[in-house]
């Protein structure tokens, strides 16, 4: 499908990212233009400014922890973070990165197994994280192609908007009750 | 193999006949919930998104509850937009400010029945659990296609389940319960999964307590946290709750842990996280500026009512601002008529408007920096109630009034005395 494929540069990241880290409170009435300048501050100041299209955010246990804000995943994408991934994610940050289309990838080891710039391709389809320069080459949990479907489109609304939803869930519709 | 409760739920929704933990399925919604502070985005999402009608205006709910009443003009127009799309949507349960917390009338108005499958653009939509629903929050995105289309995907989570033994002591209720889970087990215990809570002592239970428990699931991560319905939910729904649902006996469990209550203390949750929890007597004689009772972890007819027991002839603390907000009108209501208003007010304490109130640190009661307030409610995070440099502490609503008397942390077991402050 298109878009399993997501390759850049690591950030490393460790546990309990919350999503008052992601999106700080204070800047929650500015624009996305602006808050995606703020994301990560506290934990590393060059992040916002440093990161390129497909870059990697790589980090521990429990990641997106706290509220239920759309707008931690969606400062990520807005930065053009091309996946995140992480020992284990909180249930709503989840839920809501696929939903903006933001990769995310569950894989156990990787928050120690890379290091900070280093080139890694990772492939939603198999689950599969690697170095590009021989580093660790590690096998994380596929995701399902409900899920990478949403993720192509861009999000749960633009599957909406192109009025594919329907097409979705055509192979496994709920019966009529 | 059996299935769990959530198993059976998520399998009626996506029409199936089993499902297993891990897999995905797409299922239908039975009912969609947004409240105040996201339902003006959500519907502006959905025009966006060229949608002009909800996929069941009878299966939508809507609700002006965190900001009530609007404290600021920017307030005021969001819940405009809320009430003009309201009728141009059709939709047809709203309650406007004033009427209660969503996750309180979902329950009271028998919205919520068993084996119904919840979603909310709310962490705490776990409530519903309480009458056997599996409700579950989920973010705007998800609500706007939630609305537009009536279905969405879930992954299956795994049940772990907690076997409940003993009757609760006296002045213990079920936020000493769900606090003392918290405790033991940790914030992540649940990350994903499902709760069952089951065993002897959950049939003894009255819905209050089981909505607090439910309520605060999400606590310790859960996707869902519920009670199977039984004898005590058809009552509460007017005896016309409909066949239950109820987990198989040989269905498979992530983890089962036994919970002994008949020896549990009145437990407090203490700065900042809520699963560092420790008994009464460890922070006893904590001086405190406010306690607050309310929220839709404990603003119901039963925490008033113990909240007045104790403050029955007492004096709120001088030091002290009593904060008491009913969780619904209804409450309000039946407060008022069993006398329970007028002995909380004689006592010293603020009614606020039936709703969030302080709850989320959006308006009416915040703290300053090097408060303290003791309150009723689910998350003492840093900053949740005004100041970061505020500090929560979380209890029962027997514990707080006991403090709100003394002026300091106090156990409600014992008579209260002043502390020296
Ligand atoms: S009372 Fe508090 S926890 Fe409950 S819905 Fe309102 S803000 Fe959220």
């Amino acid at each position: 499908m298109p878009g399993d494929m997501v390759r850049g540069r690591v950030w490393r990241f460790g546990d309990d990212i919350s999503t008052d880290l992601l999106s700080p409170g204070s800047y929650a009435t500015e624009p996305i233009e602006v808050r995606r300048l703020h994301a990560l501050e506290s934990v590393n100041a060059s992040f916002a400014s440093g990161v390129r299209a497909g870059d990697v955010v790589v980090a521990g246990r429990n990641f997106g922890c706290g509220s239920s804000r759309e707008t931690a995943p969606e400062a990520l994408k807005s930065l053009d973070v091309g996946c995140v991934v992480a020992e284990s994610f909180a249930r709503l940050f989840l839920r809501n990165a696929v939903a903006i289309g933001l990769p995310v990838l569950t894989c156990a080891g990787a928050a120690h197994a890379f290091s900070d710039g280093e080139e890694v391709e990772v492939n939603l389809a198999t689950g599969g994280v690697r170095s590009k320069v021989g580093g660790a080459d590690l096998a994380g949990n596929p995701l399902p192609e409900e899920m990478r479907r949403i993720l192509a489109a861009g999000g749960i609304l633009a599957l909406l908007r192109a009025g594919s939803a329907d097409e979705t869930h055509s192979s496994h519709a709920p019966k009529e009750s | 193999m059996g299935l769990t409760l959530a198993e059976k739920i998520l399998a009626r929704a996506s029409g199936r006949d089993a499902v297993a933990p891990g897999e995905f399925v797409v299922a239908e919604i039975d009912l969609a919930m947004a409240h105040d502070i996201f339902a003006a985005q959500v519907f502006s999402e959905l025009r966006s998104a060229g949608v002009e009608k909800v996929w069941d205006p009878s299966r939508v709910a809507i609700v002006i509850d965190h900001l009530v009443p609007a404290p600021s003009a920017q307030a005021a127009e969001l819940h405009r937009r809320i009430r003009e799309e309201v009728d141009a949507l059709g939709i047809e349960y709203f309650s406007d400010a004033g009427g209660g917390i969503c996750h309180q009338l979902l329950a009271e108005g028998g919205r919520s029945r068993p084996g119904m499958l919840i979603v909310g653009t709310d962490s705490h939509t776990t409530t519903q659990g309480a009458v056997g629903a599996a409700g579950t929050g989920i973010g705007t995105s998800d609500m706007v296609y939630t609305l537009a289309t009536g279905r969405l995907w879930f992954r299956v989570p795994e049940t772990i389940r907690f076997e409940m033994t003993g009757a609760l002591p006296d002045m213990i209720t079920g936020k000493d319960v769900v606090l003392f889970i918290a405790g033991g087990f940790g914030s992540d215990v649940a990350q994903y999964r499902a709760i069952e809570f089951a065993g002897p002592a959950a049939a003894g239970m009255g819905m209050a307590d089981r909505l607090t428990i439910c309520n605060m699931a999400v606590e310790i991560g859960a996707k869902f946290g519920m009670f199977a319905a039984d004898a005590a939910t058809s009552v509460y729904l007017g005896g016309s709750a409909d066949e239950f649902l109820a987990p198989d006996a040989d269905a498979a469990y992530a983890a089962v842990h036994p919970i002994a209550l008949s020896k549990l203390e009145p437990q407090v949750a203490v700065p900042h996280a809520v699963d560092r929890v420790v008994p009464v007597g460890e922070v006893e004689g904590t001086a405190i500026h406010q306690a607050f009772i309310g929220s839709c972890t404990n603003g119901r007819l039963e925490d008033l009512e113990v909240a007045a027991d104790l403050l029955r002839g007492a004096q709120v603390h001088p030091k002290v601002r009593l904060l008491v907000a009913p969780a619904s009108r209804r409450i309000h209501r039946e407060a008022e008529r069993r006398g329970l208003i007028g002995v909380l007010v004689e006592a010293g304490a603020t009614i606020l408007p039936p709703g969030c109130g302080p709850c989320f640190g959006g308006h009416g009661g915040l703290l300053a920096p090097g408060e303290r307030c003791i309150g009723t409610h689910n998350r003492n995070f840093p900053g949740r109630m005004g100041s970061p440099q505020a500090e929560i502490y979380l209890a029962s609503p027997a514990t707080v009034a006991a403090s709100a008397i003394a002026g300091c942390i106090a156990d409600p077991r014992k008579v209260v005395s002043g502390c020296a402050r």
